[in-house]
Parts: structure tokens; C-alpha cells; sequence
């Protein structure tokens, strides 16, 4: 055998090789900027080693940043979480999703920043919510929703529920409905069925539900400066990165703070995953046969 | 089937949250288009009076001509580059097993995985030592790290699903790896690489983060040159902003309704789902 046909018994020849520029590229643009950023974080201005980090987790204005984001990116992916999925379950036997799912990629594609847009006009104190609650009795007068917790925590439900909902939903329509129908008919309610057959095949996908969502409120930027308060109650930690990059130039410590943003959210998606180890990982289509 | 009391009370509040989600949602864009074209609008349900001026004053004061010839030539070449990069990786990955394949896979994964934000700043300092920081180059480069990826995971499924024994076939009747790519491949994965491409499109509009950190005075796209708008309002009227939030909606809506009638909407969301 030439050195050519046994590398082609491997899997390696031409059609191989177009994988290579791809990652190339990937490597350049992404791998290397990571491991210049992580050499970069041991190089702080003050020539120690481990000054930037040194300076991060003393320095309260950066160390709150991770609690902060914290605070506002753990309950609105658990909300977003508990309100897509029973909608998700009653929204599979609808037989025009089309229109409703279009409806909600809307604030999705739009992006934050123009929701962040809408917000501020909307939700302002004399915006057509404010209105109709006084209308209504509910308020005697206009609520303050933006420039606060409340108004990044809004931004942070109008764009991630549509995103949590149409994850889930994908996970919930890939249940076969016999197995729910077997369950009914040995005579389980709802309830039961929920408990005992829909909600151990689908714990599995709200698991990866829960880590694709959380990561994006995780790393929450325009809405936390347009409809925030970026200097106190939302200063979350891409702010910190944002700030030390672009108005200090000091590039070390920017790259300090994006790593520490990447593994504190690690640390909560990788708790997420191994918990999801725990569970059941079988078919939740019906089996052939 | 017959639905019990609780049954019914739990689907109404159900569909009451859900369509007071929607009603909240649609009010918040009304208010942005409204706005745009109000004289006056302050303590009232509505304006005073309409007017067309605010989009001529958007167009003047934020340049909005570079600015959107700027977004379609950095979205363009996004496009083109994620096809030739993306879809013949996608080829030799579903069609090929070779050593390191994982490898590549988790490669192609992680920056799905892990948010702009994060490695945006490290390639945003490589960018401006290189002298690409703040250049259009730099931009297009930056927006290909989550658009290279995407390709190839949505392209992968549909390659796989495509009979290699139609691909044999040419070979035995003679055709060579030009004509059997022009003839057969491009035929058959054009569906394809147009859905994956329309979405890549959609979202490199939308992609805020990564433009914004490595983009200069003159590469800002349309969705950065709105944030910088909004940033700084107060010394611009409300309504010449919100002209351009929606010029900026128009034009991310136009390409939305395009891409819908090719894919399946969840498609916008995250990887494509099962194939078929």
C-alpha cells in the first residue's frame, strides 16, 4: 500500500482536506485570541503575575460585577425557563404554531438594542404601559420600569423567553405523543403524566435550554447600559470587559475580566450539565418495532 | 376528550400570559414607528400631528447612507466567505471519518457556545495590534467566528441526508470532481446552502457585540450605529431615532420574511433540529 491508500483507508484524502481552511481560520480568529488573552491576563501593567487578577477580585466595582450579573441572569432564565415550558406543552397541540412562533422570533432577530429602543419609549413614564395601568386603576401614577433592575430584567424576558420558548418547544414536539398516550392509557391524569413520562424525557433538553439561555443574559451588554444602570444596579460584568477594553486601553486587564466572565459562567453551565448526567438519556421518539 | 374545570382554568391563564407577552410585545415596536413620524408626542395617547421630516433628519445627522452601505457590504462578506469556508467543510464532515474529528467538531462548537462578549475581547485586542481593529476587515473577520460554524452545523444534517450513491453514480458514468461538484453537489445542495446562508445573513445584522468591539468610526454597521444613537440621546430628538430604529427594523424584517419562507423559524434561534 502507498502511503496515499493507507491514509485514504483512514478517511484521509481529498475530500478530508476541505475541512482544513475552516479550521484554520477558526484557530486564528478564535482559538489564538483566547491564548494571547490568557497570556495577556498574566501580563498586567504592574509587571506581577498575578496582578490583574490580584486587582479584579479585590477591587469591589469589579468583584460585584459577577455577582450582579448574577442576580440578573439566574431568576430570568429560571422564569423564562418556568413560563416556556407548559406553554411549550400546550402550545404542540396547536395547529397553526407558525404564525405565534413567527411572531416571537421577532424580538430575537430584532436584537436588544432595539428593543432596548422600544423600551425606553414604551415603558417610559409617559409610554402606553404606564398609561393603560393608570387607565385601568391599577397605578395612580407612572411606574419608573426603565434605567433600573426592573427595566434590564424586562429586556432581558422580552428577548429570552421567545429564545427559551422555541428551544424548549423543539425539545417538547420531539416527544412521540404515543408515549403520553400509553401513560393515559394505564389510566394516569395529566398531572401524572407530566410527573412521570413528559417531564424525565424532557429534563435532558431543559438542561441544554437552561445553558443556552442563561449564557446569553450572562453576557447581557446594550440593554444593561440603554435601559440599565450601568454605573450601580446593572454595571454587570461585559460592562467591566467593555470599559477596561475600550476606555482604559488596558487590554491585559479587559482580557482578565472576559475570562473571568467565561468561567464563572462555565462554572454555573457546568453545574447545569452535571446534574443533567444524573438523568435519563434514552429515546424520546417512539422505538420501531 | 373531556376537560375537566381545572383543566380549562389552567389553558386560559396559560393563553392569557401568552397574549399578554404578544400585546406588549407588538406595542413596544408600535411605539417606535409611531414615534418615528410624530411632530410632537409628549402626555398624550398620541402624537399632535404626523410627519415624514424625521427620517429625512436621520438620514442627514447619523450618515445613515455609509451606514447602510457599510452594513451590506460587512453582511455580504460575511455571507460569501461563511459558503466557501463553511460548506465544504460541512461536505468533508459529513461525508468523511477521519482522526480528529471530534476535534474539529467541538472547534466548530465552541464559539456557538460560548458568548461574543467573551471572545470578542480577546480578538478585538488581537484585531487592533494586527492594525485590523476599528477596519472593515476587521469586522468581517470577527463576524465570521460564530458564522463559519453555523454553516457548517446547519449544512452537515442536510449533506448527510443527500444519497452518496447519486454522487457514485456520476463517477461510474464518467463525470469528474468539477463536473460531478457543478452538475450534481451544487443542484442538490443549493436548497440548502441558501437557507443556511439567508440565516447567517439575518443574524449578522442583528450581531451586535462582536461589530460593535472591533468596529472604528467608519465600519459601524446600521444596528452599532443605533446603539451609539440611543446611547446619546438626549442630544438628537427622540424621533429622529426612532426614524432610524425603523429604517434599522425594515431592514432586518424584509430579510426575516425572506428567510422564512426557506426555513423553519426555530432555525433563527439556535443549530438546526433534527433534519427531516
Amino acid at each position: 500500500m502507498t502511503s496515499r491508500e493507507r491514509l485514504a483507508a483512514r478517511g484521509v484524502d481529498g475530500v478530508t482536506l476541505l475541512v482544513l481552511p475552516a479550521v484554520a481560520l477558526l484557530v486564528l480568529l478564535f482559538v489564538y485570541p483566547f491564548l494571547y488573552g490568557l497570556f495577556l491576563s498574566f501580563r498586567p501593567k504592574d509587571g506581577s503575575l498575578l496582578g490583574n487578577y490580584a486587582r479584579f477580585f479585590d477591587d469591589p466595582f469589579f468583584r460585584d460585577t459577577i455577582w450582579v450579573t448574577m442576580r440578573l441572569a439566574l431568576p430570568v432564565t429560571l422564569l423564562n425557563l418556568l413560563l416556556a415550558l407548559p406553554i411549550a406543552l400546550r402550545v404542540r397541540h396547536l395547529r397553526r404554531q407558525r404564525l405565534l412562533i413567527t411572531v416571537l422570533v421577532l424580538p430575537i432577530t430584532l436584537g436588544t438594542v432595539l428593543v432596548s429602543e422600544g423600551m425606553l419609549n414604551y415603558f417610559g413614564p409617559q409610554g402606553w404601559f404606564s398609561r393603560t395601568l393608570m387607565l385601568l386603576g391599577v397605578i395612580s401614577a407612572p411606574v419608573k420600569l426603565v434605567q433600573s433592575y426592573t427595566g434590564v430584567f424586562l429586556s432581558l424576558l422580552i428577548t429570552g423567553f421567545p429564545f427559551t420558548f422555541l428551544l424548549t418547544l423543539s425539545y417538547v414536539t420531539g416527544i412521540d405523543p404515543a408515549l403520553e398516550q400509553a401513560g393515559a392509557t394505564l389510566g394516569a391524569g395529566p398531572a401524572r403524566r407530566f410527573r412521570h413520562v413528559l417531564l424525565p424525557l424532557l429534563l435532558p433538553g431543559l438542561a441544554i435550554t437552561f445553558c443556552l439561555s442563561f449564557v446569553q443574559a450572562y453576557s447581557v451588554l446594550p440593554s444593561a447600559v440603554l435601559v440599565g444602570d450601568p454605573s450601580r444596579a446593572t454595571r454587570v460584568i461585559s460592562i467591566a470587559a467593555y470599559q477596561a477594553a475600550i476606555e482604559e486601553y488596558d487590554y491585559a486587564m479587559a482580557s482578565t475580566v472576559a475570562l473571568i466572565m467565561g468561567a464563572t459562567q462555565l462554572a454555573v453551565v457546568g453545574m447545569a450539565l452535571g446534574l443533567r448526567g444524573l438523568l435519563y438519556r434514552g429515546p424520546a421518539g417512539g422505538a420501531k418495532g | 376528550m373531556r376537560r375537566t374545570l381545572i383543566d380549562r382554568l389552567w389553558s386560559t391563564a396559560l393563553w392569557t400570559l401568552v397574549g399578554f407577552f404578544i400585546v406588549n410585545l407588538l406595542a413596544l415596536i408600535g411605539t417606535v414607528v409611531v414615534s418615528s413620524f410624530a411632530t410632537r408626542w409628549l402626555r398624550s395617547w398620541l402624537p399632535a400631528d404626523w410627519t415624514l421630516r424625521w427620517y429625512a433628519a436621520a438620514w442627514n445627522e447619523f450618515q445613515l447612507g455609509d451606514v447602510l452601505l457599510t452594513t451590506f457590504q460587512v453582511v455580504l462578506a460575511v455571507v460569501a466567505l461563511s459558503a466557501i469556508f463553511g460548506v465544504p467543510a460541512a461536505y468533508a464532515l459529513a461525508r468523511r471519518d477521519f482522526p480528529g474529528k471530534r476535534l474539529a467538531m467541538l472547534l466548530l462548537l465552541l464559539p456557538m457556545l460560548v458568548p461574543p462578549v467573551t471572545y470578542g475581547i480577546p480578538l478585538a485586542t488581537v484585531l487592533y495590534q494586527t492594525g485590523l481593529g476599528g477596519s472593515m476587515a476587521g469586522v468581517i473577520l470577527a463576524n465570521l467566528v460564530p458564522s463559519i460554524p453555523f454553516v457548517v452545523l446547519v449544512m452537515i444534517p442536510f449533506i448527510e441526508q443527500i444519497d452518496p450513491r447519486i454522487e457514485a453514480a456520476a463517477r461510474v458514468f464518467g463525470a469528474g470532481t468539477g463536473r460531478l461538484f457543478v452538475h450534481v453537489l451544487l443542484p442538490l445542495l443549493a436548497p440548502g446552502v441558501m437557507a443556511a446562508l439567508l440565516l447567517v445573513l439575518v443574524r449578522t445584522i442583528a450581531m451586535f457585540e462582536l461589530t460593535f468591539l472591533t468596529a472604528g468610526p467608519t465600519s459601524q454597521t446600521l444596528v452599532v450605529a443605533l446603539y451609539y444613537a440611543v446611547f446619546a440621546s438626549g442630544v438628537r430628538a427622540v424621533q429622529s431615532i426612532d426614524a432610524m430604529a425603523v429604517i434599522y427594523m425594515g431592514v432586518t424584517l424584509v430579510w426575516l420574511l425572506i428567510a422564512l419562507r426557506f426555513v423553519n423559524p426555530t432555525q433563527l434561534v439556535g443549530r438546526s433540529k433534527r433534519s427531516g
